[in-house]
């Protein structure tokens, strides 16, 4: 391929436009992946900055750097731009949208004209989150959870948060419906449901939830609207309504949208992990339907959510029970990536390390849900720093981890240019370090007694406070590091050919970039499995 | 690709449907003024699935498409019956 | 360098997605009154007694006729009748119309005897029947303006159609809107007897 690096650069330069509206748009399925890839790296900076100043606050009890009232609206900022602007879309969208066409074997995704348009309701939710903060009367102060009664009362601009939580539903069930058409039917011949590669899996899996799940928040959020301009009464009790039942509407998108947020991760890892332990996935089907399973039992067990909120102890009882359930396809994941590294010719690069680290870090996060799930420990570790501890440990550990990981080894095949392996492992030790000093003591203070999303707290709280604020910056630090890195990488990079890992699926057969219907004039046809290593080898770079 | 087109549906089946569905509403109306207790509202959800399964086998043309689509309605209305159906053991043994 | 490749099947299966998101959206709100009748099933009773059934009936056949008359457009088109098609929108449409009319004369009655949400009126009323009436308007509110989008959407292919954009050949884009219609319809039929015939 080398003949050809020096002036090709494929669906960067081809295309009907030129210039920015050759991206506006663009109905070209690389070009949207890497509008959204842009958009929720930038979200996930903005976030992660909120969130270190709320550890910032927290350094010490009393006031240090903000008022109780900015403390307020800044976790409940930082909860819904990570939830709802990062995660939910980071890697189903950007990665999603980058890869699964042509994974499969396709052109471009369904209905390319839908895909434009579900990011620019992703544009209008990330403007609407943002006005929220800076226009009418304050930032939101209610947790991203939006709980009644006091999101029906609260002067905030709680309004406009939640219209932009509902224009970023609907950008997520668009891009839910059009994976699952692409799927069902554009696979290349040969493209066998047993020839999927797994993160197509997952994706498939994620998109029946965000088709089935996410119409529950909107008719939700709806109702805080409704409830906020007619004061009707819908979950106040003393006017035939209840509290609890909005409780129940909100989980039972939220909890299988966590699945949202952690399948197409699991997805990424079960990529990464083969490629660099030259092996073939152990238990593929295992692994597909167990993405199924997660997906259908995700939607099973919202109240565990709820245990300490009134709900009825049957249904407690129910709920603490089903949760289990859910650990035992996650479970099957967790063994077989292991056994597929078992006896397996295990290459440390970059993108391995990110996917290593995700199995500590998310069986960690994982064991820690069975604690919750369980509803006797519940009842005392609910709403304390556990769960805070508990939730990055599997959504930052986990989905965070995945999106480096993703990121660390599909960006060569989209920029054509490699990083420098050497700085990028050392962003990689800061955050691994730096993250385990940040949540660790976050659990042990939730066991200790020290509730979440309080202000200030009690002096005996303040060692292991300070040791998670002080993580917080050697993370940041990672961070900073990670993100020059791939930066300069994207920018100045060795250029690579079309096969730098040495990876069976389909993306690795056509050019690095990929040209702008991803392969000629022939359509592809597929005779082996996406983990079939024999005969594929590296390109040098 | 290979391409699936319907085969027009006559008019006679889609007036035969709707003479169906205008005596469905007749008979849920009549039913309604029947004092059954709590049977009323299971006979008039009854009867509205009926409608419904007119509705969606033969004017939206289910009945003609790939296996495909009834599974995926099937997966909706099982969804929809754990949502509301579980919900029901909280509220009921509150 | 077109990316041309027609798949009428995909563009209905997507149609279908989109529905079961509608099917989904209204599913909270029968989980809400579920829960509800269950708890109050006396109120629900009297408060249904309110609701003036002649126009909830009227409006169950004018939209069980309005569902007759697109799918019997989509058939008309298919066999290339294209005046009768337009012939048949536009009944539906106006069938369309007429049922928003009656939605406003039955909701112009009840705001008049002080029947809406947040109203003081309501706020008298045992729990049950201020939770009946908040969905009921909620509810309806909503399913009237799935009426609204439907009938622009009709309105709007049935253009195209007149300009020969969607022809005999290439009619896809009806058949989803009528089952944009089609959903409509559904909806109500389960709306009717939930909120006019609980005795």
């Amino acid at each position: 391929m080398s003949e050809t690096n020096s002036s090709y650069s494929g669906f960067w330069q081809q295309g009907q436009r030129r210039g920015i509206l050759g991206w506006l748009l663009s109905t070209d399925h690389k070009r949207i992946g890497i509008m959204y890839l842009c958009c929720v790296t930038t979200m996930f900076i903005v976030g992660a900055c909120l969130g270190l100043a709320l550890r910032l606050e927290l350094i010490a009890p009393g006031p240090t750097v903000m008022s109780a009232q900015t403390y307020n609206a800044t976790f409940t900022v930082h909860g819904v731009i990570m939830i709802f602007l990062f995660i939910i879309p980071s890697i189903p969208a950007s990665f999603g949208n980058l890869l699964m066409p042509i994974m499969i074997g396709a052109r471009d995704v369904s209905f390319p004209k839908v895909n434009l348009i579900s990011w620019y309701c992703y544009i209008i939710g990330a403007v609407l989150a943002i006005l929220s903060i800076f226009t009418g009367t304050g930032a939101p102060d209610t947790g991203w959870t939006f709980y009644v009664p006091f999101s029906t009362q609260t002067t905030t601009n709680i309004d406009l948060a939640v219209m932009a939580a509902f224009m970023l539903g609907f950008s997520s069930i668009l891009t839910g419906l059009n994976f699952l058409t692409t799927i069902h039917r554009l696979r290349a011949k040969g493209m066998t449901w047993g020839r999927l590669p797994l993160f197509v899996w997952t994706l498939y899996a994620t998109a029946w939830v965000q088709v089935l799940a996410t119409p529950m928040i909107g008719i939700t959020l709806l109702l805080i609207v409704f409830e906020r301009v007619f004061g009707a009464g819908l979950f106040d009790a003393a006017r035939g309504g209840d509290p609890i039942l909005y409780q129940h509407m909100f989980w039972i998108y939220s909890h299988p949208a966590v699945y949202i947020m952690i399948l197409p991760g699991m997805g990424v890892i079960s990529e990464v992990i083969p490629v660099f332990a030259r092996k073939p996935l152990f238990g593929y089907w295992a692994m597909a339907l167990s993405s199924l399973a997660i997906a259908f039992a995700g939607s099973l067990v919202w109240g565990h959510h709820m245990f300490a909120s009134g709900m009825s102890d049957m249904a407690i009882l129910i709920f603490s029970f089903l949760t289990f359930i859910v650990a035992i396809p996650s479970a099957i994941k967790v063994f077989n990536w292991v056994s597929t590294l078992y006896k397996g010719s295990i290459q440390l690069a970059p993108p391995m390390l990110y996917a290593l680290s995700f199995i500590f870090l998310f069986s960690i996060g994982g064991l820690g849900g069975l604690v919750l799930g369980a509803a006797a420990s519940d009842i005392h570790l609910t709403d304390t720093m556990f769960v805070v501890g508990h939730f990055h440990y599997v959504m930052f550990g986990g989905t965070g981890f995945a999106f480096f990981a993703a990121l660390h080894y599909w960006l060569p095949k989209f920029f054509g240019r490699m990083y420098n392996h050497k700085r990028a492992v050392i962003a990689w030790a800061l955050m691994f370090v730096g993250f385990n000093f940040t949540y660790m003591p976050m659990q042990v203070l939730g066991v200790m007694g020290m509730p979440r999303r309080y202000y200030d707290y009690l002096p005996q709280f303040t060692t292991l406070n300070q040791v998670s604020t002080v993580g917080s910056w050697v993370m940041a630090l990672g961070l900073l590091v990670m993100f020059v890195n791939l930066w300069k990488g994207i920018r100045s990079g060795t250029p690579v050919g079309p096969n730098p890992w040495g990876g069976a699926t389909l993306e690795w057969q056509i050019p690095s970039p990929p040209p702008i219907e991803n392969f000629g004039e022939e359509d592809p046809v597929v005779t082996h499995g996406p983990y079939d290593f024999k005969g594929v080898v590296a390109d040098e770079y | 690709m290979s391409e699936q087109k319907h085969e027009p549906v006559p008019f006679r089946t889609f007036i035969q449907v709707w003479i169906c569905l205008l005596i469905l509403t007749v008979t849920t109306v009549i039913v309604s003024r029947i004092h059954l207790g709590p049977w009323n509202i299971w006979a008039a959800l009854g009867i509205a699935s009926l409608k419904s399964s007119l509705v969606i086998f033969f004017f939206m043309h289910l009945r003609h498409e790939m296996r495909l689509f009834k599974i995926g309605l099937l997966v909706l209305l099982v969804i929809v019956a754990i949502f509301i159906g579980v919900t029901f053991f909280d509220v009921l043994y509150r | 360098m077109s990316i041309e490749h027609r798949d009428d099947t995909g563009a209905r299966f997507g149609m279908w997605l989109f529905l079961y998101t509608e099917v989904i959206l209204f599913s909270g709100l029968f989980l809400l009154y579920a829960m509800a009748l269950a708890k109050f099933p006396n109120d629900f009773s009297n408060a249904s007694h309110r609701l003036n059934i002649y126009f909830g009936t009227v409006n169950t056949l004018v939209l069980l006729t309005s569902s007759l008359s697109i799918a019997m457009a989509v058939t008309a088109l298919q066999r290339g009748r294209t005046k009768l098609t337009l012939i048949l929108c536009g009944t539906t449409v106006f069938l369309g119309i007429v049922f928003l009319i009656n939605k406003y004369f039955e909701w112009s009655a009840e705001i008049g005897h002080g029947i809406y949400p947040g109203s003081h009126h309501l706020a008298e009323q045992a729990p049950g029947v201020a939770a009946f009436f908040n969905l009921y308007f909620f509810t309806l509110g909503l399913h009237g303006l799935h009426v609204v989008i439907g009938g622009t959407l009709i309105t709007v292919v049935a253009i195209m159609t007149a300009k020969g954009k969607v022809t005999s050949e290439r009619y896809t884009l009806l058949e989803n809107t009528a089952l944009y219609w089609h959903l409509v319809d559904l909806i109500w039929i389960f709306l009717f007897p939930l909120y006019y015939l609980i005795l």
